[in-house]
């Protein structure tokens, strides 16, 4: 008889079976799949896939069932981290520009892009949706996107992100720092670009 | 005696994220407060901050694509 993901707590790790781990990636794999999308532009389904082999090896390791959707997602950052290692051994650092001066909240303020809202802010989020957001995550260089994506949308510790990128505290904190800014920066250009600013709403 | 000093609107909106993330150090969260408490602007960028902070915790999980799906389950089905 199959265990409910609920039940499985009551299970021991040696009794953990095959259709345990199934019942685990039914209830995790939207999530692990859209971390995946927000990681790669291309071979989301790949990275999941070799995630999971991964993970149903390591199975046994796995200490808390609670825990098991944090767990799967390091695994799936721990396989990208390696896959960027193969494809490049040098961290792309390429130059962003000056944000120092930008501040989308001003921006916003200046230009004033939706002239009879009393809610400017929130209005300019709210014409993003999900693939909009993908778009302009997808547009920062791995080594912002990966920290701000694990900090910000999937909510891993600052000192997690640094043990897991296998960077310094502090060059992590000056990423995200950095992520941020340029994030807010390449928002407000694409949704120029893709007339989110112009559309009905 | 901590030092609170004044800082300028650039470092408080530099540190906001950081603020709210409780990672800086309590005189810097200090300093943080009272330009907050002078400083209507800031103010501004600190509610956007707490907004665009939602919008990214409230983004995380998509829809999965009926055809990935199928191909995944199979995939450890086949484990």
């Amino acid at each position: 008889m199959r265990r409910s993901v609920t039940d499985m707590s009551e299970v021991g790790i040696r009794d953990r079976t095959k259709e345990d781990f199934q019942e685990l990636v039914l209830v995790e794999l939207p999530a692990l799949y859209s971390l995946a999308r927000r990681l790669v532009r291309d071979g989301a389904e790949d990275l999941v896939q070799e995630a999971l082999l991964q993970a149903f090896r390591a199975f046994s390791t796995l200490k808390e069932e609670a825990a098991a959707g944090r767990w799967l997602k390091t695994i799936l950052v721990n396989v990208f981290r390696d896959q960027l290692r193969k494809r490049s051994r040098t961290v792309d650092e390429r130059p962003i520009g000056d944000l120092s001066d930008f501040s989308l909240y001003r921006t916003l303020v200046d230009e004033d892009p939706f002239p009879y809202s009393d809610t400017l802010h929130a209005d300019f989020l709210q014409v993003f949706d999900s693939e909009d957001l993908r778009e302009v995550l997808i547009r920062l260089p791995d080594i912002y996107r990966i920290p701000l994506v694990l900090r910000y949308i999937d909510g891993f510790a600052t000192k997690e992100i640094a043990r897991l990128m296998e960077a310094p505290l502090g060059t992590t904190l000056a990423r995200l720092h950095r992520g941020r800014r340029l994030f807010e920066r390449e928002m407000w250009a694409y949704a120029q670009e893709a007339g989110l600013l112009t559309k009905e709403r | 005696m901590t030092d609170t000093k004044a800082i300028p609107c650039s470092e408080a909106v530099r540190q906001l994220w950081d603020y709210l993330d409780h990672a800086i150090s309590p005189e810097d969260q200090e300093k943080v407060e009272k330009h907050l408490s002078f400083c209507r602007r800031c103010c501004g960028e600190l509610e956007f901050a707490k907004e665009m902070r939602a919008f990214l915790a409230t983004s995380s999980a998509e829809e999965i694509p009926p055809h990935v799906r199928e191909r995944l389950e199979r995939f450890v089905e086949g484990l």
